[in-house]
């Protein structure tokens, strides 16, 4: 189907399926009980899931095919982001131009940075592409905050391209010249599609449970399904190929003949892409855009992701995006009184010391869970979470010879 | 000229920190050949060091002092630290005073220890996974580290001031014959760059002249050869470790009076640090101090208000600016050696 073998329509039908059951899948349990901080399925963490999918998928295209470690992805995400409020602000509110923008934007960013970092590897492309970010980081920071319209006019860019500290905003003075310049009530208006907004939601009470469908989700995830199946596409194209030798030994394929650069540079503009079209999306369904967004821990985040998840493979990136702000999320809104709740069963004195013993590791110090599991994962699992799965499937195997259905969610990527 | 001066000798005391976790960073480098993303962690657990030590020896206990009353007359209760129980007031004030010079004989034994413990027990493993193996699970250390000293000291900096002796400032333009008034340095900083120098000048003796200091030099050129001979070089190496380590944390120790140590501080120089090393060419330690300097001092010429009002914002991007332009006409740094990492 579309152009993939049988393998890999089960991979894409399976992420479609999980992506459009998201609703349900991620609300197991019922509104109001004491389960009920474990959901996930409320809009705004959905909606992350899917644009850190895509980000994390197209850093996937570059650090797992080529094996160049971009420690500065975040600088096309800022830009994707700038971008499309700059289409909202001047043209209108329609999403699409302004994902296109944010496309074209992030890619002229990464040609331009990726020609220039790309003549180095190894350690000095990573120091390079930081070296990048943290100055798109400055500049979005200072200068391009400055005022830009002169001192006695209040206009578009009075507070700069970037708007500085507090990020860029949406103002009821933007133009917006083919949408309306203020929503009915004189309220700034929202990111729509043809008029869809895209923080409409609609609600599905089946006892308990309370299921939230809303429309930016949707919208993102059929933006990070198509993502997905470009780069199903990508992996198993000639052009694949040719970053999986540039990754195993560049010299050999310099004696081939073959100039590595041009497909270098298409892989560092299209990972770029992404991730200004992760950007775009981040703008869509929040119009806000601030510089933090390029600050090198950004680009830290979605390393971890793809390391976390299972670099090189398909699905690896997704699961970690997942993962990672499933933790961010969720472990950051345990308290102590939570803590307190769920081990009331034992005894006092042992209640305390358990929860003094847990402590560390939620709420606020959840990053330290996540370093810990981070180098875990380095250490024991270089392959990620999707590693994690075909061992245990292949423990499964070895157990029962007989049966070798292919298992959806452990299906080698590679 | 006045400005001149005055620009460099503010570059100085930022270039002496970047100087001094470069050199750690190269010296692990040169050693193992392995990419140390947690030496920025170092460098923040250093300064934490002075913090620890200041407050042990700032623990004090309560008694009530019949020779003081509050407003309604009842005896008022003070806390007395310990080191005036020992030492008497005068010298307890001393030496409570003195809490961050002194945390530099704590910080060495501390620092040695955490580096070898790294080594030993983490970065031995990575010696023959690719440098982005190393890359990525120093950064994972790196965070694991920052939490951790986070979920002891709260995310708030902490102030940690230098002895009293050494907080007011100096007038460096009358002693070199200009209009006194005009060139104003804080003490601190000359102490801090002459203290970066020592240290500096001591890692480049240790290696220069001592027997050990050959061996580990010799191990950087070769080490299989030196195996051959039948020296133990890793054991040498690990010590090294220890030993940038601890360069690192007391680059930290000694920055806690000019900037309040956070959580996060080791971050932000790490990134500066790792450009630092790049320029001056990966594996060369007067490179990395070379660079150190350079840049520090460059930063603090483009951060001048003549400078600024040409090109705006110039301060904030001129250091990654020049790796760039260094990285792109002198692969190899600016002393970088042939064959290494030149890839």
């Amino acid at each position: 189907m579309l152009g993939l073998d049988k393998k890999d329509t089960y991979l894409l039908l399976f992420v479609a399926a999980l992506t459009m059951l998201a609703p349900f899948l991620l609300n197991p349990f019922p509104e109001g009980s004491a389960m009920a901080q474990f959901n996930a399925g409320y809009p705004d963490l959905m909606q992350r899931f899917v644009i850190f999918g895509v980000f994390a998928i197209g850093f996937n295209i570059l650090f797992g095919l080529t094996g160049y470690l971009s420690f500065g992805h975040a600088a096309f995400l800022g830009v994707g982001s700038y971008a499309a409020m700059w289409m909202f602000k001047l043209f209108g509110m329609n999403v699409l131009p302004a994902l296109g923008l944010s496309l074209v934007m992030s890619g002229l960013f990464a040609v331009l940075i990726g020609y220039i970092s790309l003549r180095r590897s190894g350690i000095y492309f990573s120091i390079l592409t930081l070296a990048f970010a943290m100055m798109s980081y400055s500049l979005a920071y200072s200068v391009l905050a400055t005022d830009m319209d002169g001192p006695d006019r209040q206009g578009l860019l009075q507070k700069g391209l970037t708007g500085g500290e507090t990020g860029l905003q949406l103002t009821l003075e933007d133009p917006r010249i083919f949408g309306e310049q203020t929503a009915g009530a004189g309220n700034i208006p929202v990111p729509n599609l043809f008029g869809r907004e895209m923080r409409s939601a609609a609600e599905l009470n089946v006892g308990d449970w309370v299921f939230t469908f809303s429309a930016g989700y949707y919208f993102a995830a059929l933006i990070m399904l198509l993502s997905f199946y470009l780069s199903i596409r990508i992996f198993r194209s000639p052009f694949g190929m040719m970053l999986r030798a540039i990754k195993s030994n560049q010299q050999r394929l310099n004696y081939t003949g073959l100039n590595a650069k041009p497909y270098m540079l298409t892989a560092f503009v299209v990972s770029g892409m992404y991730a200004g079209l992760a950007g775009g999306l981040m703008a869509s369904m929040d119009p806000l855009a601030g510089p933090e967004r390029m600050f090198w821990t950004a680009s830290g985040e979605v390393v971890l992701m793809t390391i976390l998840g299972g670099v090189g493979t398909l699905l690896g990136p997704v699961l970690g995006a997942g993962a990672i702000k499933y933790m961010e999320n969720i472990l950051s809104k345990i308290n102590s009184d939570i803590l307190h709740q769920w081990f009331a069963f034992l005894p006092d004195g042992l209640e305390d010391f358990v929860i003094t013993l847990i402590y560390p590791f939620i709420g606020k110090g959840w990053h330290l869970t996540l370093g810990l599991i981070f180098m875990a994962v380095v250490i024991f699992l270089p392959g990620g979470l999707v590693e994690g799965g075909q061992r245990i499937a292949r423990m499964f195997k070895r157990k029962k010879p007989t049966t070798d259905t292919p298992d959806g969610k452990t299906t080698p990527a590679e | 000229m006045e400005a001149i001066i005055l620009q460099i000798l503010n570059g100085l005391d930022k270039g002496s920190a970047y100087a001094l976790i470069a050199l750690g960073l190269t010296l692990i480098f040169g050693t193992l050949g392995v990419v140390n993303f947690a030496h920025g962690a170092l460098f923040m657990i250093g300064a934490f060091c002075a913090v620890t030590l200041s407050r042990i020896i700032s623990a004090s206990h309560t008694i009530v002092d019949d020779t003081q009353t509050d407003f309604l007359g009842n005896p008022l209760k003070v806390e007395v630290p310990y080191v005036y129980d020992w030492f008497g007031q005068a010298t307890g004030d001393a030496i409570i005073d003195w809490a961050v010079p002194l945390s530099i004989l704590f910080a060495i034994p501390v620092m040695i220890g955490i580096g070898v413990l790294m080594e030993r027990g983490l970065i031995k493993h990575f010696y023959h996974r690719p440098h982005a193996d190393q890359i990525l699970v120093t950064f994972g250390l790196a965070i694991v580290l920052q939490e951790i000293i986070k979920y002891y000291y709260g995310a708030n900096p902490i102030p940690t001031p230098a002895p009293s002796a050494f907080t007011g400032s100096f007038d460096f333009g009358a002693l070199m014959g200009f209009d006194p008034g005009q060139i104003i340095y804080p003490y601190w900083r000359i102490i801090y760059f002459i203290f970066a120098a020592i240290i500096i000048g001591g890692v480049f003796a240790f290696l220069q002249f001592t027997t050990f200091g050959m061996v580990v030099r010799a191990g950087m050129a070769d080490r299989e050869t030196v195996q051959l001979l039948g020296i133990n070089i890793d054991k040498r190496f690990t010590l090294m470790f220890g030993i940038a380590a601890a360069v690192a944390g007391l680059a930290g120790v000694m920055y806690t009076p000019i900037n309040s140590p956070n959580y996060h501080m080791g971050m932000d120089f790490l990134v500066l640090s790792f450009v630092v090393v790049v320029v001056g060419g990966m594996g060369s330690l007067p490179g990395a101090v070379l660079a150190g300097f350079l840049l520090g001092i460059v930063e603090s010429f483009a951060s001048m208000r003549v400078v600024l009002d040409i090109m705006p914002g110039i301060n904030q991007i001129i250091i990654y600016l020049v790796a760039i332009i260094i990285l792109l006409t002198r692969p190899r740094g600016l002393m970088g050696r042939k064959g290494v990492m030149e890839d």
